[in-house]
């Protein structure tokens, strides 16, 4: 209620609205995050609590022991479990640099340069956030198999290069920058390189979080995409996916790698909330 | 201004705008082989026939014809996929305006607060396998066990392997998921939105908040509404990963297949790569067609 009162001094705001609007919040707020205490929970229970009849939402007597069983359970696999968090953070790691930057250096001219083309090359960054990359999936692996790429880190990491959300994202957020800061820079003599990153880039680094999130969320994620069939180059959501399909002795297992798998994107969520939401303030589809 | 003085003077143009290339290269470059190519070769992959092993032979439209008047189950995965994006796409579009709007009337920690809660289900890395503990087939899924326990049940139903369940429950864990991208934009336009316009509102004479919401709010959250409609068909009309962890690959009867998985199966499992990119080609128009004909639709909100 205290959060409700203090709603900024606005008039034009009937209580009874207020009340079943927050009603309406709390409703399906509860609906979003149940499942989610439910698989925090379910990491902590013994195996007996997780087959008890009737379920339960809550654990009772909280132990470790799902995460001690998942260790053994992979110490036992032919590949180390820490191969497989090296390969997600690499691929994730390499994956985010390389976006950021690629995109970057992208959205500055298209902000703020005139040159022939721009328009052009803008528009079909645009097309393609309207469709999944479900529908280039063929001709994708085609591409990568002549790269000599299939079965390799590349064939995740350089196509994250160039998604088109981080550009479409970054593009209208740089063209906030107010010019009178570039052309100063010109006028002192400065190139566009040293312009683009000595003064644009410090000036975008809540656009980079997002950046970095968004593609951490779908690195992250990523089970190699079909393109990767090395047991040692498999990624943690791969190996999470294995050992949930494991049935009734690996359920504890199960629980705790879901558990693990969750946290990391949301806790640089909650570290990076606020910027992120800057970002997106400027995400207008511009005509 | 002739054309040969019309290229002179572009090719001068684009001499000076030397660095601007420079830096939009790599990105370019990338984006080209990964996403512009690749849909204009899934585009004349569409009109031939190929198996990966002998070189592609051209046959015209058959498979578009074989894709509409022979394949029952396309007609499955069209109407399958057209339930999920005029049922979560609407409903997931309104929820994140809605939610994002009710969120923001929240002091500045309740507002990060609550932002979380609705935003960690699409953000926390796939984890969408915790529905499949929650409609586990035995008495030990939380739905049938508490379906049980209440008495509205008597032996645990097999939620994902019985046809009629399939759907609603997808539908549901696609709109748990579906508050994504679309709901930070929205939380961030209503932020952006100038306060004197409500200030200015209130004299002219807005009753309620509703009021507020069509004459004021919503208008100037535009370009944030069109961003969102784009994310949110994008994503309804592309549901695959949700379907094959839940319902299995292929499920109960093809009750889950959507135009995505359709594909996936003819691609990758059957081989049929000219048929797999007529079913791609076919999605692609689906999906560029409806976005531009939303956008034009949202143009005249508040109007």
């Amino acid at each position: 209620m205290a959060a409700i009162a203090t709603g900024k001094k606005r008039v034009n705001r009937s209580l009874s609205g207020s009340l079943s609007l927050f009603a309406l919040l709390l409703v399906f707020g509860a609906f979003m995050v149940l499942p989610l205490i439910y698989a925090i929970n379910n990491a902590f229970k013994p195996l007996d609590e997780i087959f008890t009849f009737p379920p339960t939402l809550f654990v009772k007597n909280p132990t470790f022991s799902n995460f001690t069983d998942l260790l053994n359970l992979l110490s036992d696999s032919w590949v180390p479990f820490s191969r497989y968090i090296f390969n997600t953070v690499f691929i994730t790691g390499i994956g985010i640099v390389g976006h950021v930057l690629l995109a970057s250096a992208a959205a500055y001219p298209l902000a703020k340069h005139k040159f022939p083309g721009k328009v052009f090359m803008f528009q079909v960054v645009v097309l393609s956030l309207m469709f999944t990359p479900a529908v280039t999936a063929i001709p994708n692996y085609m591409i990568m198999s002549w790269l000599g790429w299939i079965d390799t880190y590349w064939a995740v990491i350089i196509p994250a290069f160039a998604y088109s959300l981080g550009l479409y994202l970054m593009k209208q957020f740089m063209e906030q920058i107010p010019d009178a800061l570039l052309e100063a820079a010109k006028i002192d003599g400065a190139s566009e390189y040293r312009i683009f990153w000595s003064i644009v880039m410090p000036n975008v680094k809540p656009a980079w979080l997002t950046l970095i999130i968004l593609l951490f969320q779908m690195l992250w994620g990523s089970d190699g995409n079909g393109y990767i069939y090395s047991e040692q180059l498999k990624t943690l959501h791969y190996a999470a996916g294995q050992i949930i399909q494991g049935g009734i002795s690996r359920a504890g297992a199960g629980a705790a790698v879901a558990l693990i798998l969750m946290s990391v994107p949301i806790t640089l969520f909650i570290f990076s909330q606020s910027r992120i939401i800057e970002t997106m303030a400027s995400s207008g589809m511009k005509e | 201004m002739g054309l040969k003085s019309w290229w002179s003077w572009k090719l001068k143009e684009m001499r000076a705008s030397k660095h601007s290339y420079v830096l939009l290269a790599p990105y370019m470059v990338l984006f080209t082989m990964f996403t512009v190519i690749p849909v204009v070769i899934s585009i004349i992959l569409s009109f031939t026939y190929f198996n990966m092993l002998e070189f592609p032979r051209f046959i015209g439209w058959q498979n578009y014809t074989r894709l509409f008047l022979e394949d029952d189950v396309f007609l499955i995965a069209i109407k399958n996929t057209l339930l999920f994006a005029i049922i979560t796409g609407p409903i997931s579009y309104i929820a994140c305006f809605v939610f994002a709007w009710i969120i923001n009337e929240l002091t500045p920690k309740w507002r990060a607060f609550m932002t979380l809660i609705f935003y960690a289900p699409s953000i926390s890395g796939n984890v969408y396998f915790i529905w499949l503990m929650i409609f586990s087939g035995d008495r030990y899924g939380i739905a049938n066990g508490l379906l049980i326990k209440w008495g509205f049940l008597l032996e645990p139903i097999q939620w994902l392997k019985t046809e009629a369940y399939i759907m609603p429950i997808l539908i549901l864990v696609q709109l748990w998921l579906s508050l994504g991208t679309g709901f930070l934009a929205f939380i961030a336009g209503l932020q952006t939105v100038d306060r004197t316009l409500y200030e200015a509102g209130a004299v002219d004479g807005i009753k309620n908040r509703w009021q507020e919401l069509w004459y004021i709010t919503l208008p100037s959250m535009r370009p944030q509404l069109m961003f969102g409609a784009v994310i949110q068909l994008t994503t309804s009309f592309a549901v695959a990963d949700v379907s094959i962890a839940l319902a299995g690959f292929p499920s109960v009867n093809y009750a889950a297949e959507t135009v995505v998985t359709h594909l996936i199966d003819f691609g990758t499992t059957r081989f049929e790569m000219g048929y797999a990119s007529a079913i791609a080609t076919v999605l692609f128009m689906i999906m560029v067609g409806t976005n531009l004909l939303v956008q034009k639709l949202l143009r005249r909100v508040g109007e």
